[in-house]
């Protein structure tokens, strides 16, 4: 349920003096636009579901899959690595290797993880198309897949960066890695001070897609409290 | 018939210079690096090349593939940045020339 968007110069007011408001009717599923290929894949999917070369619930549980790869994947990899030197050591030696050894499946995947430190800050781009390493990422934000970020992050990466509220000191190199063959990258952001005694699971909240792709840091580790009890 | 693989031509630390060349067809090696110098950063593996297979062709020998790092200020002649940030971009061997001596 996405929260509809207020731009302030309509509402000066609250919700609750009581008149209706003018909102831009969001249209149903049904009647958003029907692109050319978004036709196509429906008329392939009936014609071979109908052929019984694909049945309906082979369909349903990859998205199902799908649907369950996220962030949290890349985060558990780098809380781990971070707590861990020898994984750490697995993690610079073979990273795929490191991924499915803590049982995630990346098994097409050629991964290598940059890692930050005070003086590299990495960010990662496909400029040709939208490589991502989605089995520990979940699918790309649409951002990541637009010609303005595809094309900007090389030439003026710092600004980009600071579009994410990263501002990076001048002493500091920016590296930006363009993902054009078959190698996908995650960033591994540095550690925040004062969570040494953390948890990996408390680590990894600390850790967003965000700031695996490279455009910003872990998060604060004030704003991420541990669990009650 | 296996094809036999063949070994890297460059190695890590070395300075390469990527073919300022326009084929038609397929590739993967961005416009924006086309003619400029780095250096390999790694051997990333062989592997199948895309200009191949993009046309079902036999993508055999596998082709060694790179990390060439090339500086911003490279590319950029107006890069604002410090002139220390880098771009890492993946490109096979094909594209690549010999420019300085390996690093001891």
């Amino acid at each position: 349920m996405t929260d509809h968007h207020h731009s302030p110069d309509q509402h000066d007011h609250k919700h609750t003096d009581g008149h209706p408001h003018r909102h831009p009717n969001q249209p149903d599923e049904e009647d958003g636009h029907l692109t050319e290929f978004r036709l196509m894949e429906i008329a392939l999917r009936e014609i071979l579901i109908e052929k019984q070369v694909i049945a309906q619930h082979e369909l349903h549980d990859i998205y199902q899959k799908m649907d369950h790869r996220g962030p949290h994947n890349g985060a558990r990899m780098i809380a781990r690595a971070w707590s861990d030197p020898s994984y750490l050591d697995l993690v610079r030696r073979d990273a795929t290797e490191a991924a499915k050894s803590i049982g995630l499946e990346p098994t097409w995947l050629n991964l290598i993880v940059v890692e930050n430190e005070p003086r590299i800050h990495n960010v990662v781009v496909c400029t040709l198309c939208s490589c991502y390493p989605w089995p520990l990422l979940g699918l790309p934000p649409d951002w990541y897949k637009s010609r303005a970020y595809r094309s900007d992050i090389v030439r003026k990466p710092r600004e980009i960066l600071k579009g994410f509220g990263t501002n990076l000191p001048d002493d500091v190199e920016v590296r930006v890695h363009d993902s054009s063959a078959d190698m996908r990258y995650l960033v591994m952001p540095m550690r925040p001070n004062g969570t040494e005694d953390w948890t990996e699971e408390h680590l990894a909240r600390l850790i967003t897609r965000d700031s695996m792709i490279g455009v910003t840091t872990a998060l604060d580790p004030a704003d991420v409290p541990p669990d009650n009890g | 018939m296996a094809v036999p693989s063949q070994d890297p031509k460059f190695e890590p630390g070395e300075t390469v210079r990527i073919r300022n060349a326009y084929p038609i067809g397929h590739c993967r090696t961005p416009f924006y690096i086309r003619g400029l110098s780095g250096k390999v950063e790694r051997i990333c593996g062989h592997f199948p090349n895309p200009e191949e297979l993009a046309y079902g062709r036999d993508s055999q020998p596998a082709l060694p593939l790179y990390r060439v790092r090339i500086c911003m200020t490279e590319i950029w002649s107006d890069y604002s940045g410090p002139s220390q940030d880098t771009v890492e971009v993946e490109v096979f061997e094909h594209w690549l020339e010999h420019v300085g001596h390996p690093n001891p």
